[in-house]
Parts: structure tokens; sequence; C-alpha cells
């Protein structure tokens, strides 16, 4: 099957910094792909690159492409926010936006016009929340405040809220490291559901993590990428002496 | 464990609590001071009759009316000016935030808006008074307006800018990470996120423009009838107790006290309707 995203000679630069070199890779379509590696090494900078997120820092430089189902996603004439919205992201840490939890997750769906009517729209909510786990939660208070949740529910509304705009791809950058145990396992069985659906990227430091989730591994080491292969592959048969000592644990 | 009092901490501690607390006092006492000075001074001259007159003839001198003149004509100025210098400053702010932000050119922007901050009321008068001048235009309600709204624009513009530079930093990206526009974020996300600090904003300016006297002196003039039209002259409450406390006559100085009690009293209103405003909406925020 064709790759979802197809990464071509990237090369991203904070002001003079080069901290992508480059990089080719293919992520495939509805895995789990799992980027791993030491810290500072570029996880998170890469993962910007796919929802251009990478931009929005000031004095940054990106050469090469990033192709969606074989657009370039960097070419002129795309608009931003249509690759935001194919390209979901759940960040390190929920950040609700100052609304009541119904209004987060109908947000995205407002601002792109995607709704008929009010009815259309509550269901929608009402589904997404159901995908997301958290309706039996919050459904007798769906007009509070969303920062009265707990922060395990707030990455919970962060996922619905991104699924509410029907993006093809989530971006995870370490989803679950400000969530307690519990909560984590709950956005991991989240993930793993909806993988026949998504293609999800996910960079994680856990190891352990990474083995319940992992379809695919991509492991970076300084900027560029050591090692990619499939999870079975690269977890009882790394190629790369890096990857081997990281799994080890040596780190 | 025992405590030592005299340790030197502890007493660095006990003299900053008495420092802060007299502090306190001291602010407070003043506020109450002044309160206490026009409550005592104006409440024999309050009457219905002050609220809901004109000046009569001999009203000057002591004789029949009241200063519903003044009330009116200040509500319609200093209502006008802010409704006007929100509506310039909203924009200004907004674009602040979402295309100059920390650059260069919006730390110029900031500055030239703190420098107008800082010029004296009188000196808008005078401007204001110039251009008419130079327009052939007399004092009038519009002019009054317009200058007043002048003076509230940087205040409130970097009230706002003050309120939006909170924003976190994180919320403004979710909202860009589901595609939305760096408008939209501006007006569903961050104005949401600051409508109670917008209301501060918008009761701080209103607060300075209602109380000036030195900038309507010129602009909008005096006059004993309720203003019917933007284009004449109108009264106003900081001018009224200007003129009123300057009178020989000791009934009239009691009147200038009970106009300032009320320009006290209307600026109160305000202030408590905001914070319950306010706080009603500050439900969503995100502290
Ligand atoms: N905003 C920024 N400005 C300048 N340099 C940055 C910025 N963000 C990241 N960097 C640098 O780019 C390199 C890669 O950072 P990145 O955040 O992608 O690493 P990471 O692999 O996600 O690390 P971690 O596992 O700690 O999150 C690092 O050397 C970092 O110092
Ligand atoms: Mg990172």
């Amino acid at each position: 099957m064709e790759p979802h995203i197809q990464v071509k000679d990237l090369n991203a630069f904070y002001g003079k910094q080069h901290v992508l070199k480059n990089i080719n890779i293919e992520i495939p379509r509805n895995k789990i792909t799992v980027i791993m590696g030491p810290s500072g090494c570029g996880k998170s900078t890469l993962l910007k690159t796919f929802n251009r997120f990478f931009e929005l820092t000031e004095y940054t430089r990106l050469t090469g492409n990033v192709l969606i189902d074989g657009q370039d996603i960097y070419n002129r004439d795309v608009d931003v926010t249509e690759v935001r919205k194919v390209v979901g992201l759940l960040a390190q840490r929920p950040a609700v936006l100052p609304m009541s939890i119904f209004d987060n997750v109908a947000y995205g769906m407002n601002i792109h016009n995607m709704k008929k009517d009010r009815n259309k729209t509550r269901e929608a909510v009402q589904h997404y929340l159901e995908i997301a786990g958290l309706w039996e939660e919050v459904h007798t208070r769906l007009h509070d405040p969303a920062t009265g949740l707990s922060i395990g529910q707030q990455q919970r509304l962060c996922l619905a809220r991104g699924l509410a705009v029907e993006p093809e791809i989530i971006l995870g950058d370490e989803p679950t490291s400000a969530l307690d145990p519990i909560s984590s396992q709950n956005i991991e069985k989240r993930l793993i559901e909806l993988k026949k659906d998504y293609t999800i990227v996910i960079v994680t430091h856990t190891l352990r993590q990474a083995k319940r989730l992992a379809d695919h591994v991509i492991y970076m080491y300084l900027g560029e990428v050591a090692e990619t292969n499939s999870a079975p592959e690269i977890f009882t048969n790394p190629k790369h002496e890096r990857t081997k000592q990281y799994l080890d644990g040596i780190f | 464990m025992k405590k030592n009092p005299f340790a030197k901490r502890h007493i660095i501690e006990t003299c900053m609590k008495v420092i802060m607390l007299a502090s306190l006092i001291l602010v407070t006492g003043t506020l109450g001071l002044i309160l206490w000075t026009i409550i005592k001074n104006g409440i024999p001259a309050m009457s219905w009759e002050m609220l809901t007159q004109v000046p009569k003839g001999g009203f000057y001198m002591g004789k029949e009316g009241g200063i519903l003149n003044a009330i009116i004509g200040s509500l319609y100025l200093a209502g006008g000016g802010t409704v006007l210098a929100l509506v310039c400053s909203l924009p200004i702010a907004l674009y602040l935030e979402a295309y100059l932000g920390e650059s260069k050119w919006g730390s110029y922007v900031r500055l030239a808006l703190d420098v107008l901050w800082g010029i004296p009321t009188i000196v808008y008068g005078a401007f204001g008074f110039a251009v008419m001048v130079s327009l052939g235009l007399r004092a009038s309600l519009l002019a009054g307006i317009i200058v007043l709204a002048l003076i509230e624009l940087p205040i409130m513009t970097r009230a706002m800018d003050e309120v939006i530079c909170r924003m976190p930093l994180e919320v403004e990206q979710a909202a860009l990470a589901v595609g939305s526009t760096r408008l939209e974020v501006a007006l569903r996300v961050v104005t949401r996120q600051m409508l109670p600090g917008i209301i501060t904003a918008v009761l701080l300016a209103f607060g300075r423009g209602i109380g000036d006297a030195a900038s309507v002196l010129f602009t909008a003039g005096y006059t004993d009838r309720i203003v019917t039209s933007l284009f004449r002259p109108t009264a106003s409450l900081p001018l009224a107790v200007f003129f009123q406390l300057g009178s020989p006559f000791p009934e009239v100085r009691a009147r200038g006290y009970a106009a300032a009690f009320i320009l006290t009293v209307i600026v109160l209103i305000v202030s408590f309707g905001a914070r319950l405003l306010s706080s009603r909406l500050g439900k969503y925020t995100i502290k």
C-alpha cells in the first residue's frame, strides 16, 4: 500500500542550528508509527513539520518535501489551515479552549462550517466524545467550563476536539507523559482503536509504551534517522548500534 | 523545632507585614476620606431636584434648579467616547497580538501608545480646540466625544494588550492545530479568554473619560440646557463641579460637592456592574 506520509530530503534549521538532517522516511497508512530517540534528537521537530507547526517558531528554515497522499504540503498553493485540518495534533500537555466542554469539541466543526445545523453539531459532539471515551463522564455537564476537567479528561477532550474536524492523520508528541497511569492506558486504548481509521504518529520516551503501540518504529539520533523498520523487526533485531543501546537502556 | 521570634528572618517578615499593612491603611484611609468629604459637604445639597432638573434662573446664586444637564451630558460624553475608543482599540490590540507580536514594529506601536497615555488631558483638549478652530467648528458634544475617545484609546489598547499578552501560547496553538486562521484564533479564542479583562479595560477608560474636565472644557463647552444634538455644546459633571466649587455662595459650593458625589456614584455603579459581568463571563477563562 502507498505510504500516507512521505518525507524527502528534509532539513530543518533553528537559526543556524541544523536539527533535522536529510530525513527520508515513509509513514504507512492506518498504522501506529512510533518515533523514538534520545532527548534533543529532533523528534518533536520532525512531528511539527507534518502539520506545518514548525513555521510558527521564528527564524526557522526548512528544505525538502513532506508529501501527504502524494501532495507536497509545503507547496505554495497549499492552504495551511487545510493541512492542519487533515493532520490533527495531540499535544504533550492538554490545552483546552476557554469555553465549555461542548464548545471545545464543536469549535473545529464551526470554523470549518462542517455541520448544517445545531442538531447535527450536537450529534457529532456526542459521537466524538464517545470515541474519545469521555461521553459517560461529561454528558451531564456539557456546558460547564472545560477547565473543570481533570488533566486526563482534558487530554481525551483534546482528542475529541481534534477528531471532530475529521482528520486522516493524528500526531501525538508524548501525549501521555503528563498523565497518570490509568489515563495513559485510556489514551493508549483509544489510539489502538483509532488506527483502523487513522494514520497515527506518536513520539514517546517510554519503551514499554512503544512496544504496546508501535506497528512501525523510527529511531532518531542527533537529527538523523538512524533506523526505521516494522516494530517486531526493530525490537527483536535492531540493526543500528545506537538503537541497540537505546533498547537495552544504556542511555 | 521551637520558633524563635527574634530570628532575623522572622523579624524581617514582621517588619514587612507592618509596612504592607500601613500602606494598605493609608490608601483605603485616603479613599475613605475623599468619600467622607464629598458626602459630608454634598448631602445637604442633594435633592430630587438636583437629579431631575436643569439650572433655572438664579441657580448659580443658590436658587432653584438641578444639574440634569451635566449628568446627561457626562453620560453621553463618556459613553460615546468609550464606545468609539473600544471600536478603534479592539482591532489595534488584536492586530498587535496576531500579527506584530513581540516584533520591532510591535514595540514601536506599544511605545507610541504609552507616550499617548502619558500626555496630559489638557493637551488633548488644546489640540482638539486648535483643530476645531482651524475647521471653523464650535464646541459640541461630538467634539467632546472624539477628544475623550482619543484620551481613552491608549489606555484601553494597552490594557487589552496586556491581557492578550497573558494568553497561554498552548491554547492558541491548540486552536491553530485544528486549522484555524489567525483571525479565527483572535476572534473566537483570544477574545473569549480576554473578555473579563477587556471589560475591566473598558471600565478603566470610562472612568478616566467621565472624570476628566480639562479635555471637555474647550471641546464640549457648557450649557444649561440638555443636549439634544451631536453638534451642540453640552454640560458635563466635572465642569459642573469645577464651576460651582469656585462660587462665592456656600449653597452653590455645596451643590458642587453634590455634583462630585453624583459623579462618584456613577463611577461606582459602573465598576460594580462590570465586576459582576466579568465574573460571570470569567467562568470559562483559563487561569
Ligand atoms: N524553539 C526552538 N528554538 C531553538 N532551538 C530549538 C527550538 N526547539 C527545539 N530546538 C532545538 O532543536 C533540537 C531538537 O529539538 P526537539 O524538541 O525536536 O527534540 P526532541 O527529540 O523532541 O527532544 P525531547 O525528547 O527532549 O522532547 C534541540 O537541539 C533543541 O535544542
Ligand atoms: Mg520533544
